[in-house]
């Protein structure tokens, strides 16, 4: 199994370690729970260096970038990143990305731990005009997440953090150490994703977690992240997204751009945008108690609807949360569901999405 | 990790406390510790007949889904009411305030069967190699 560069110091807090995709990783220090409640309401930091970092490099790196991806690149300038996704030229999703344009010449793509080898094999058959250059094994990625996690931040940094946007991201010191800091995060929590170099990774995890001590920081696992992304409704590829998902059934209509000119799987894209959604992500609440989970299946009139493809009791808001797919006759925000729980069907029904808004919604 | 000399234990993770014909059970703190925070718990209902090794209810922690397995066979004479509005009490107290049904003995020689407190530290160190 592969460690991250952070293996000793998850060991040393006493993280319980799983496999994630072939990755040895923390899935808790203390508890989920009190991780997943750090997060929300003072800070966390989490440990992803098990994610991807592929670039494009080269006079041809933005047209590659353009024609590899599905969301629109010249939207892009030096220092903004945007969510985007690989697409299947069958119109399936391949990966959702982060794409950082660093300067007209070299983007920095962040992929999920899971597809790095397909992503990888995927831009050097598509992202043609470019060198595309696999950094993962030299980067490590630490996310600074929740309401204190700015203040925690600027204390261990000169970059001028008020000044830079969600979604854009700036090179500097941090605690000393060459650092990518990027206001992104996959909590639905104000928060930051930190870029630096593997043999920095310890130096940066030591120093966030001493200089958030005061704060109440906590080392978070991918148990919490994984209930916090869900609070947010944020999808997980191989759960809401995979090769057989339509962006557009899976809610993510907003980030492909047939209008931007030809990229990889756009033919596809128009057709299934003209045929209609066969089937719909949404948001399903537990009535009843019970925990929703995934391949769960959803009934309505006791009739198979749909399946869920993540749940959880939620944290935050103490009932049973669910992400699903549903035949879109049974979509519509209200519609009185069930979910079925061992043989069991348990109330339920379709809410709006987020479960979860930061500051309230 | 604590397993009270009092008890008794079975290889599925249930305590037992015995007093005259009536089992107390509830789950082991190894189990309570590899399911992490529990957030449900389905026990059975007063006067349900159990037996024993066959499940008698659910836990489920934030990942995981585990049966709890009736450690003796015998009937249900009371339930742990406060657990399913209080599930963390199972973290918190898996001996005390987190114990979850009491069983009437249908056969007490089922009792010999259960690991003593040594038996089963011994039976978890090699679970867990």
């Amino acid at each position: 199994m592969s460690r991250t560069p952070l293996y000793d110091a998850h060991r040393a807090l006493g993280a319980r370690m799983v496999d994630f995709a072939g990755w040895d990783m923390p899935v808790q220090y203390q508890g989920i729970i009190d991780e997943h409640t750090a997060v929300r309401t003072r800070a966390g930091l989490f440990d992803v260096s098990h994610m991807g970092e592929i670039e494009l490099r080269g006079a041809g790196a933005l047209d590659a970038c353009q024609r590899a991806t599905a969301n629109d690149v010249r939207r892009l300038r030096d220092g903004s990143a945007q969510y985007s996704l690989l697409l299947h030229p069958e119109g399936g999703i391949v990966d959702d990305i982060i794409v950082h344009r660093l300067t007209a010449e070299r983007v920095m793509i962040c992929v999920n731990a899971s597809n790095r080898a397909a992503d990888f094999a995927y831009l050097r058959e598509h992202a043609t005009g470019a060198d595309v250059v696999d950094v993962s094994d030299a980067t490590a990625l630490l996310a600074l997440q929740g309401p204190r996690a700015t203040a925690i931040l600027a204390r261990c940094t000169a970059l001028p953090l008020a000044e830079i946007p969600r979604f854009a991201f700036a090179e500097g010191a941090v605690a000393g150490r060459a650092a990518l800091v990027a206001h992104t995060g996959y909590t639905g929590e104000d928060g930051w994703e930190l870029y630096t170099a593997a043999a920095d990774a310890r130096a940066l995890w030591d120093a966030l977690l001493a200089t958030g001590e005061a704060d109440g920081i906590s080392p978070a696992g991918l148990g919490a992240r994984d209930t916090l992304r869900l609070e947010a409704a944020l999808p997980l590829y191989g759960h809401e997204l995979g090769l057989d998902t339509s962006p557009y059934e899976a809610r993510l209509g907003w980030v492909v751009q047939p209008a931007k000119g030809d990229f990889v799987g756009r033919a596809a894209l128009l057709a299934a945008k003209a045929r209609g959604p066969r089937r719909q992500l949404v948001g399903i609440e537990l009535v009843d108690p019970g925990v929703p989970r995934a391949e769960y299946r959803v009934l309505r009139d006791g009739q198979a609807v749909g399946v869920l493809t993540s749940g959880t009791k939620s944290p935050t808001l103490g009932k049973g949360v669910a992400l699903g797919y549903v035949d879109p006759a049974a979509s519509a925000v209200g519609t009185a569901l069930a979910v079925e729980i061992r043989g069991r069907a348990a109330a339920a029904r379709v809410v709006p999405l987020p479960f979860y808004r930061h500051g309230g919604s | 990790m604590e397993f009270p000399d009092d008890l008794k234990y079975s290889r599925e993770h249930e305590w037992v406390l015995v007093e005259g014909k009536v089992a107390t059970v509830g789950i082991t703190a190894f189990a309570e510790e590899q399911l992490g925070d529990v957030v449900f718990v389905e026990l059975p209902a007063v006067g349900d007949k159990v037996t024993k090794d066959e499940a008698m209810g659910v836990v489920e922690s934030v990942k995981a889904v585990s049966d709890v397995y009736a450690p003796v066979s015998g009937t249900v004479t009371e339930v742990n009411d406060d657990l399913p509005e209080n599930t963390e009490l199972v973290n918190e107290d898996c001996y005390g305030d987190g114990w979850m049904v009491k069983i009437e003995l249908s056969d007490p020689t089922d009792l010999d069967e259960l690991m003593t407190a040594a038996e089963y530290e011994t039976f978890v160190q090699e679970q867990q190699e």
